[in-house]
């Protein structure tokens, strides 16, 4: 562990937001430049409404990166649940909750398995993203479906002053800050990341903290797939195989780290307005939407790129 | 007797349960077209077996070690080499050439942000894997992809009734084991997959060993993808979907320590066999891709969570 | 293997114990047994009188025992104050962060006045010094579980010199309020200025115990090691000639220069963990590309000690550990002759003695011992110039290590250099040179002719090297 120097590495957490939030102004700024039409109340709203299921799903992911781990199977989980609401939730509710019920507590299960047995996320959350994808193609063949009037009424609210999404963000932006990082609860699973020898020898449990977050981050994974088939008011297989990348890359770009516990849920869902929004400013430039996903892995290769790069200066 | 079962090879179940399944198809089929099913699902172990053989390699390069760019490759050097191809003989070998400069060309950029960037490999290669399909995505609105009579011949052909293609790839396996366990290259990777520390101070070159895993697992890829589009008579661009789990999939059921330093080759075939029955079967019973879908990621997990090394 | 033998310890309330001992004298399995982590084999554990049963982490945490060792137990991800609420249970709900920063910054404040270490600071900003004065603080932070006995092994390595001072400053303190402190330090001067009692081990049982008031550094040195004849040794051979096969060059008065030619055998000893392994690594390191300050004309093989860890391949057999190093030349047109392989592998096997059924053995089913000389087979099979051979006789026993001895003896006979770290004082009897490190540095170097435990010992605990760097080796 290298000693750090007293001023520029006490600030050095502090900086950590400041540049995502930087990039984020910056993105405001690209897009009132190409767009300002866009900055109006319905405008804001349709261009951010995809944050609302997206920022839920980098939740999650950030949920299982805070204990050094990754889910590679967060996107067909969205699908998944996104389908159980377009149909069991729609035509038989209580069969609906269920489902969803019986999904957090496979996550919370997943990670169990992972604990016990001592596998690698990578491949375990792989394999499951088949099961999900699988599941969901059982439900949904073919796209199709509707959306519990509850979840569409609430997707089209239309709050007085400030678009809906802003609202949900901010709710989840001050919600995970206030679960991860002020309670004591959440500073443990944190320090599970951080050092789990020292968390277990404390007397702390690290097969419950790490079910815990799972289970958190099925949880944010349901919130997600509802939000979703309120917006689409109807389901489809594969809608959420995108997120899965955009969930990791927003965490990193947001100031998370792989490996040692360091999240933020404020620069995760900094993050994925960076990630939503570059997608945006594609559109608008009009480069097709195929380049959205390698343009959030290049982002993603440049940022650790350069981290890598500070760390060895 | 139950101790010559508890030191058979571990690549063997994967052989079994295929002969399971088989079984179950033929009693379902009531015998009919059995021959037939076995040899289609040949036919696509075959490709699976491809892919699997260079993400087998980067797995036993160590744990963390994985490439999720292969569908991205696989597409990518389908495109293009059938592209270049035209649908002549005349363009096979630039065709060839260029597919597997691609795949080349993927495995440095894959070790670069590996090894220069220090990005670890299941974020790299899935970054990388976005990027290589991506350009996929831009070359296909523009190519005529058209493989050369000649390789798609070679693809569906056969010798003595056997596909010609598989008859290749069982070789390039042998000589794949025979390679990992009877040179220096092959002995860095192990060594380097059991223990890196252990295989500097032993003398190997970790640096190099590491380099060759994902330079190999870069052009089997684009092989994999070539030889696919031109079985398939073209490149799509879902041709390698599935290639992502496949891939590894059947370096895991196959026997292949997730842990490093203990590849199998042979049960890479018996896994995509099995796979490839799985499906079959499952389309002969009529059962929805889901099931399918769901029986792949279960098995997987089930032969994980049962035969990884607890370790101390 | 006993590391710890009849060791009877009455730790009192309100008084300091100083414990001392060179490697392997069993201090660290001590501690751990007093910590709880690791289980008695035999005897008991009582506090105040009473006997515990079930003794552990937990348990031992419930009666008030604290301990800091010298690996962290912070998580730097988290805030300082985040840390204290990992170790108290007790701080959570509404208002845990106030209560956990004004908890620290209490204990901070009474042990280390003037630390300026900001509670909400993320411990991975702090330096290694301030993440120890944190570790200490909050082991002596209360919430209702009292604190009854701390134990602090090797705690001031990491702190800066006045912090050092404070932390012992404030165990007076302490004990004055009926805490009992446990301190081991290689500063035998800190040890001497402030711990009542003092006990000596050595050889995994107790040698001495003593007020600290009838003690000085030299008898201290005297109780810890054994003056012991080095065993003969011819000696034969024109040594120190010629081009060094290692040399490293000395660091401005702050370490000794060092010097391995043919056919020596060179010792590193001191204290486990103050240098000698990385500078082997570096050794090592050098063999391959350019390192300042070090020079190796050589091929290199290295042997390691650890060998669960960096030694041995767990999947291979004997024969594919021992010939490891030897591939090169056991191929032909690209491929590796087995049966040269197995020839080679057998041949060592014999040589050395390899107790096992058959080369194609699983390494890892040999004793300890045998797979040492599996290690030692691949590096010699190597037939490198250069041997480095880090701390190999661990948990061997004593039969082989004699064998393993007397093979030392011939390869260097047979021209060439080994490097040898070891952590077991008998062994430098080997060596025709001895370098002694301690943090980092090597504060002595002693010829063949002068050696004496003694003198290792003291070196073992020096700051630098006596009357600055340059001092001739004799």
């Amino acid at each position: 562990m290298p000693a750090g120097q007293p001023a520029l590495a006490a600030a050095l957490p502090r900086f950590k937001i400041a540049l995502p939030v930087a990039a984020l102004a910056a993105m405001f700024g690209i897009i009132f430049w190409i767009r300002p039409a866009i900055f109006s109340y319905f405008g804001i709203g349709l261009l951010l409404d995809l944050a609302m299921p997206a920022v839920f799903a980098s939740m999650a992911q950030m949920c299982v990166i805070a204990i050094n781990d990754i889910d590679l199977g967060i996107g067909p989980f969205i699908s998944l649940t996104s389908c159980i609401a377009a149909t069991l939730l729609v035509r038989a509710p209580a069969a609906g909750l269920l489902a969803l019920a019986a999904a957090i507590g496979a996550y919370a299960l997943m990670g169990g398995l992972i604990h016990v047995r001592r596998l690698p996320s990578i491949v375990v959350t792989l394999g499951a993203s088949f099961i999900w994808l699988g599941c969901a193609l059982l439900l949904l063949p073919s796209p199709g479906g509707g959306a519990p009037s509850l979840i569409a009424g609430f997707v089209n609210l239309s709050p007085p002053l400030v678009p809906l999404p802003i609202l949900v963000l901010a709710g989840a932006a001050f919600l995970g800050h206030l679960l991860l990082m002020r309670t004591a609860r959440g500073a443990v699973l944190r320090g599970i990341g951080g050092n789990a020898k020292a968390v277990e020898q404390a007397g702390w449990s690290l097969a419950r903290g790490r079910m815990l977050l799972y289970g958190i981050a099925g949880a944010c994974g349901v919130i997600a797939g509802l939000l979703l088939d309120g917006i689409n008011t109807s389901g489809d297989a594969t809608v959420g195989a995108q997120y899965t990348l955009t969930s990791i890359a927003a965490v990193i770009v947001g100031g998370g780290e792989f490996v040692g516990g360091d999240v933020s849920p404020v620069g995760t869902v900094t993050g994925t307005l960076i990630m939503l929004l570059t997608g945006s400013v594609l559109s608008f430039v009009n480069i097709s939407t195929s380049w959205q996903l390698s343009v959030e892995g290049g982002i993603l290769i440049v940022v650790l790129g350069l981290r890598a790069l500070a760390r060895t200066a | 007797m139950g101790q010559r079962f508890a030191n058979a090879p571990r690549w063997i179940w994967s052989y079994l349960a295929a002969a399971v399944v088989y079984l179950a198809i033929v009693v379902i089929a009531a015998g009919a077209g059995s021959f037939q099913t076995f040899s289609i699902a040949l036919q696509f172990a075959t490709f699976f077996v491809i892919a699997g053989l260079g993400q087998m390699l980067v797995i036993t390069a160590g744990p963390g070690n994985i490439d999720l760019s292969i569908p991205g490759v696989m597409t990518l050097a389908g495109y293009l080499a059938t592209g270049a191809m035209h649908g002549s003989n005349a363009g096979l070998l630039s065709g060839l050439a260029l597919g597997l400069l691609i795949g080349l060309g993927a495995g440095l950029f894959n070790l670069a942000l590996i090894r220069l960037l220090r990005i670890p490999p299941m974020v790299g290669t899935l970054a990388s894997g976005f990027i290589y399909q991506s350009a996929a995505i831009a070359y296909s609105s523009h190519a005529v992809t058209q493989p050369s009579p000649l390789l798609a011949a070679f693809t569906s052909g056969r010798v003595l009734g056997v596909s010609a293609m598989t008859v290749l790839f069982i070789l390039l396996t042998a000589a794949c084991a025979v390679g990992l366990q009877r040179t220096r290259a092959g002995r860095a990777v192990l060594a380097l997959g059991q223990n890196r520390r252990a295989a500097s101070l032993a003398g190997f070159r970790v640096g190099g060993a590491l380099s060759l895993v994902y330079l190999a697992s870069g052009l089997l890829a684009a092989i994999a993808g070539i030889l696919l589009a031109a079985y398939s008579g073209g490149a799509s661009l879902d041709m390698a979907r599935e290639y992502l789990l496949m891939s590894i999939a059947v370096v895991v059921i196959g026997g292949t320590s997730i842990a490093g330093g203990d590849p199998a080759p042979p049960g890479l075939w018996g896994s995509a066999m099995l796979l490839g029955l799985l499906v079959t079967m499952l389309n002969l019973l009529h059962m929805p891709e889901g099931v399918r879908l769901i029986a792949t990621g279960g098995v997987i997990i089930g032969v994980l969570a049962v035969a990884t090394p607890q370790g101390p | 293997m006993r590391a710890l033998q009849g060791v009877d310890l009455d730790i009192d309330a309100g008084r300091m114990l100083g414990i001392v001992g060179h490697n392997g004298a069993g201090k660290s399995t001590l501690m751990q047994i007093i910590a709880g982590t690791l289980p008695p084999s035999s005897g008991a554990i009582a506090v105040a009188g009473a006997p515990i049963p079930a003794y552990g982490v937990r348990a031992a945490h419930a009666l008030g025992i604290r301990c800091v060792f010298q690996e962290l137990s912070l998580c730097p991800n988290l805030a300082v104050f985040e840390n204290v609420g990992i170790m108290h249970r007790s701080l959570r709900g509404a208002g845990w962060r106030g209560r956990a920063r004004h908890l620290i910054r209490a204990s901070l404040d009474a042990i280390f006045p003037g630390h300026g270490i900001d509670p909400d600071r993320q411990v991975s900003s702090l330096s290694i010094g301030e993440r120890q004065m944190v570790e200490i603080a909050r082991a002596f932070s209360e919430t209702e579980e009292k604190v009854r006995l701390v134990i602090l092994d090797e705690a001031t390595a990491s702190l800066a010199g006045h912090a050092a001072t404070q932390l012992l400053d404030f165990t007076r303190a302490a004990r004055a309020r009926g805490i009992a402190c446990v301190f081991i330090s290689h500063r035998l001067a800190e040890i001497l200025a402030y711990a009542d009692d003092i006990v000596v081990l050595r050889d995994g049982g107790i040698v001495g115990t003593a007020p600290a008031s009838g003690l000085d550094e030299d008898r201290l040195v005297a109780m810890m090691g054994e003056v012991r004849a080095p065993a003969g040794r011819d000696a034969g051979g024109a040594r120190s000639a010629g081009v060094p096969r290692v040399e490293a060059a000395a660091q401005d008065g702050e370490s000794l220069p060092l010097r391995v030619h043919a056919g020596e055998i060179v010792g590193l000893a001191g204290l486990a963990g103050h240098g000698q392994r990385a500078f082997l690594h570096r050794v090592f390191a050098a063999a391959r590309h350019r390192e300042r300050g070090l020079a190796v004309n050589g091929s290199i093989a290295h042997v390691s000690g650890d060998r669960a860890s960096e030694g041995i391949f767990p999947l291979w057999s004997v024969m594919r550990n021992i010939s490891a190093g030897a591939l090169g030349r056991l191929s032909r047109f690209g491929l590796i002759d087995p049966t040269a392989e197995r020839a080679l592998a057998e041949a060592w096997a014999r040589s050395l003695a390899i107790r096992t059924p058959t080369v194609s053995h699983l390494a890892t089913r040999l004793s300890g011992g045998n797979q040492q000389k599996v290690l030692v087979a691949r590096a010699l099979a190597s037939g490198a110039d250069i041997l480095l051979l880090d701390d190999p006789t661990r948990g061997v026993d004593v039969g082989t290590k004699r064998e393993l001895y007397a093979r030392m003896r011939a390869h260097a006979a047979g021209g060439h250099a080994i490097l040898w770290y070891t952590t077991e004082n008998a062994e430098l009897a080997e060596c025709d040179r001895v370098y002694v490190f301690s943090r980092g540095r090597i504060t002595d170097a002693i010829d063949r002719d002068a050696y004496s435990e003694d003198r290792v010992i003291r070196a073992s605990f020096a700051s630098a090297p006596p009357g600055g760097g340059f001092a001739r080796a004799g």
